[in-house]
């Protein structure tokens, strides 16, 4: 059976620069696939490439783009703005801007249903407002009428995952959904984002930067350092060993409390992430990565080191730990 | 986050088409500068001469032209080459004189408005608005009918009146500068404001004005131009090109070049100004004027 | 908004009493009216007779006073050369100045207004370019020489228009074209760039990620924002072309208010010329107020600041 969502060796420029070299990963029904990287390293950019959505100037490759086993890569524009907002949808990291202040909460969230099932009005207004509870948001007829700027930061974001599910879509992509919001706030978002999991069998895609993030709800967790991914594992084995040296890496720079020391320094990598030049081969972590040797400038080999555990990197296992 | 990026090939063609622009402006406020100061040495015949026996003659080109008068005669027998050129003084010399007026009282009140806030600001800001609510061109045209019209009467008139747009831009780069700036004022705080005023402020504010002006002095151009036309402007016998067509205009309908070569070169020198402002705004990478 | 709008109507009053003032200083500034009125054959005696009876003779406050009072009712006293009430003049010829004022600023947005979406999404191509273009001739073009060449081509040549006079709606058309074109620079850039950055904002991306079609998220999400400052500024440019209009007015001989200013000046007709300016620079006033209001009623985020 195949995965609800299949990429496999994307790519995407801009221009001279390449953000994206190569990336493959798979989401399962039911399953959340956490993306994660530093600033820059091109996890958004995959996000937007999947959903057909670059911006003027970007270039997308890939050899396989599946959703729900229909091949969805050559379809033009018009396709995809079908599948957008009904099957597959996305939410984005600012919610103060992501929404349109011009219009109504509820003619924003109606808008999807009309325009993907041609539901009457008064029919997708009902199921807006049923989804609005559902996000846990309090006296939801109110809040339909209501403009974005009336709303806190933290609503806003419940409304963009109610207007998200609005059709009750299969895949959720989410890019850096709480990292605009309060510690606190992000948490209940997360937790709501579990729910709908559990209850709705939507199959998640996250982007973010913060491993904090990963270990609460990733099934799945893709590492991407400078346009590639890494490292790929099952989150609990991931964190339980590590083997790509930038994941190491990584993880060390977390400070667990109870395990760090007073006085020890925090863990940190050495060096910025690299622009890449185009036509580049082999490893670009190399020059920050204590185990570099001559053979890190050649092209890289896919490992597998596990079932679904799969890393960049010519390390042997057991090696460093 | 949705980075409009654009490829290499599209932010070069971009520049090709910008320099091309600043170089077609300034090429022409650099020939029409050229033929307003050269002015005596360029044309061929005195402009004032009249010579009623040779009247309505069309360009050289045309049916009826002579090669003594290449762009033919008015309608009083004057070289209409020797006018156009010697128009040319009229209206840059306007223009400079204008912009060089209004721009000294609008970045005054601008700068004083900018830097000192409080009421000083908003008196300004009440002088600003009060003045876009005056019908500039009915305002001018009244004074010069009050007054009798003359040359240096149109440049006042004009200079009291176009300074809005320097207030506008003095002032809210003033003020950007003043937050900016302000630990060195306070620093200074033995220093005269003038003295804070002179040597922070307006060097900063320079370039942002130098754009506004070359707005102004196309605006300039084109009121004395109406003003003149209208018969309050310029008067006679100047060779101002809005008055010549004003002069020419019975003619208009049997020889209508006699009305669209001075409207050509007045269309041609504003297009050059606007140009070069346009270029001295890419310049810079802002865009506070509009 | 309410306190706004208060604060925004206190100014404009201030204002419009500024104007009046500066109207009132206007034709004071000749020195001795009598004398311009009476005429350069005028004797010493005539010259008095006229002082008393225009009341020219008494403290420059007291006319001033008389004025401010008698304005503020709508009394502009009578026109020296018409001998009918200049309030009546006035009202006479203002529709035909609206007229060709809302004729011509409803030609500029039919052109700016799409002019300016196309090249915002075509942004950097030679449609944008071209684009960009006719805004630059169109700010470089004097309005008095583009109508004389229409009359030309148009009206000689071609015999398709009327030249002059107000008899039907074709008289209109050449006046308002000439009048748009001061108005279609500005209002096509700032579509253009409106749209711009409208169109790169973020709530335009969850528009396309909601899939919606494409005509939705041009119109329905980009232009609804982009619209905001252009129809605040289409009120406003009204204002100015009211305010110019006396140009056009004199070329194609169409007898409204700037005409009648026109007139009035050639003939030293002060409370005539005293009274268009006010009548003008309220109406630019007024205009202002309104672009205030269609803002806040436009922009949601203002209506509850």
């Amino acid at each position: 059976m195949s995965a609800l969502l299949e990429v496999d060796d994307l790519r995407v420029t801009f221009g001279s620069t390449a953000a994206v070299r190569g990336i493959a990963l798979k989401v399962e029904k039911g399953e959340t696939h956490c993306l994660v990287g530093e600033s820059g390293c091109g996890k958004s950019v995959t996000s937007l490439a999947v959903m057909g959505l670059l911006a003027k100037g970007g270039k997308r490759e890939v050899a396989r783009l599946s959703f729900a086993g229909d091949d969805i890569r050559d379809y033009d524009e018009k396709r995809m703005s079908h599948l957008r907002g009904d099957r597959m949808a996305m939410i984005f990291q600012e919610p103060m801007t992501s929404l349109n202040p011009a219009y109504t909460v509820g003619s924003q969230m109606t808008e999807v249903l009309r325009r993907h099932r041609g539901t009457p009005r008064t029919q997708a207004v009902d199921r807006a407002v049923q989804l609005l509870t559902r996000v846990g948001i309090t006296a939801p007829g109110l809040r339909l009428g209501q403009f974005p700027h009336q709303l806190s930061g933290g609503l806003r974001q419940r409304v963009m995952i109610a207007m998200a599910l609005m059709c009750d879509p299969e895949l959720l992509i989410a890019d850096e959904p709480t990292t605009a919001l309060d510690v606190t706030v992000q948490a209940q978002i997360l937790r709501l984002l579990a729910e709908l999991q559990k209850d709705l069998g939507l199959g998640i895609l996250l982007i973010t930067h913060d491993l904090g993030i990963v270990a609460r709800v990733a099934d799945r967790v893709s590492v991407m350092y400078a346009g590639e991914v890494v490292e790929s594992a099952p989150t609990a084995e991931l964190f339980r060993a590590p083997r790509h040296p930038y994941t190491r890496g990584l993880l060390s720079c977390v400070p667990v409390p109870g395990k760090v020391k007073r006085d020890e320094p925090l863990g940190s990598i050495p060096g910025v992430v690299p622009r890449i030049p185009p036509g580049f081969i082999g490893c670009a972590f190399k020059e920050r990565c204590s185990y570099a040797e001559a053979a890190c400038a050649s092209p890289l080999p896919r490992r597998y080191i596990g079932p679904a555990h799969e890393m960049l990197c010519i390390l042997p296992e057991g090696s460093g730990a | 986050m949705s980075t409009v990026l654009q490829p290499a090939g599209a932010s070069s063609r971009r520049r090709i088409w910008r320099n091309a622009g600043a170089l077609l402006g300034i090429s022409i406020v650099g020939f029409v500068t050229f033929v307003a100061i050269f002015a005596p040495w360029l044309a061929p015949y005195d402009p004032f001469t009249i010579d009623l026996g040779r009247r309505v003659i069309p360009p050289k080109w045309m049916e009826g032209g002579t090669p003594t008068n290449i762009l033919g005669t008015d309608q009083l027998g004057r070289d209409y080459l020797s006018r156009l050129i010697y128009g040319a003084r009229v209206s840059m010399i306007i223009g400079v004189a204008t912009i060089i007026t209004s721009g000294i009282i609008g970045t005054f009140l601008g700068v004083m408005g900018g830097f000192y806030g409080g009421r000083v600001d908003d008196a300004v800001v009440f002088a600003i608005t009060a003045r876009l609510s005056i019908p500039v061109v009915l305002v001018a045209l009244a004074v010069a009918g009050l007054l009798g019209t003359s040359f240096t009467l149109v440049i006042l008139v004009l200079g009291l009146l176009l300074w809005d747009r320097f207030a506008v831009v003095a002032r809210s780069t003033t003020m950007q500068i003043r937050n900016l700036d302000y630990v060195a004022a306070a620093r200074c705080a033995g220093c005269s404001p003038i003295i804070v005023l002179l040597k922070e402020v307006l060097p900063n504010i320079a370039t942002h004005l130098a754009v506004v002006a070359t707005l102004e002095m196309a605006l300039a151009i084109l009121l004395e131009a109406a003003l003149s036309f209208l018969g309050l402007g310029v008067p006679p016998p100047l060779p101002s090109w809005g008055l010549m067509i004003s002069e020419a205009k019975e003619y208009m309908f049997f020889s209508p070049w006699i009305i669209i070569i001075p409207g050509i070169a007045l269309f041609i020198l504003v297009l050059g100004v606007n140009l070069l402002g346009d270029a001295l705004r890419d310049m810079l990478g802002t865009d506070l004027s509009r | 908004m309410l306190h706004f709008l208060r604060r925004r109507l206190t100014v404009a009053i201030l204002v419009a009493l500024t104007v009046l003032t500066l109207s009132f200083l206007l034709t004071r500034l000749s020195g001795d009216l009598a004398i311009s009125i009476a005429g350069p054959n005028a004797t010493q005696e005539d010259i008095e007779l006229i002082r008393s009876a225009y009341g020219l003779d008494r403290p420059l406050w007291v006319q001033y006073f008389d004025w401010l009072w008698r304005a503020l009712q709508g009394d502009f006293g009578d026109s020296y050369f018409f001998k009918t009430r200049v309030s009546r003049l006035i009202m006479e010829r203002m529709p035909i100045t609206m007229t060709l004022g809302l004729c011509g600023l409803f030609i500029a947005l039919c052109v700016a207004l799409p002019l300016g979406i196309l090249a915002a999404v075509r942004e950097n191509t030679w449609v944008d370019r071209s684009v960009l273009m006719v805004a630059l001739i169109g700010q470089a073009m004097p309005s008095f020489w583009l109508g004389l060449t229409l009359m030309i081509v148009l009206g000689l040549n071609l015999g398709w228009l009327p030249i002059s006079g107000t008899g039907s709606w074709q008289h209109y058309v050449m006046p308002s074209i000439v009048l748009s074109f001061s108005a279609i620079p500005s209002l096509m850039r700032l579509t253009r760039s409106g749209m711009i950055e409208a169109l790169a904002s973020d709530y335009i991306r969850t528009a396309r990620a909601k899939g919606l079609s494409r005509l939705s998220i041009l119109v329905k999400h980009g232009f609804r924002n982009a619209a905001i400052p252009v129809v605040a500024i289409a009120a406003v440019q009204l204002g100015f072309m009211l305010g110019g209009s006396i140009v056009i007015e004199t070329v194609f001989a169409l007898h409204g208010v700037g005409y009648l200013a026109w007139e009035s000046i050639s003939k030293n007709d002060f409370p005539v010329v005293q009274a268009v300016v006010l009548v003008l620079a309220l109406i630019y006033i007024g205009l202002t107020l309104l672009s205030d209001l269609l803002n806040a009623v436009l922009d949601p985020r203002l209506r509850s600041a």
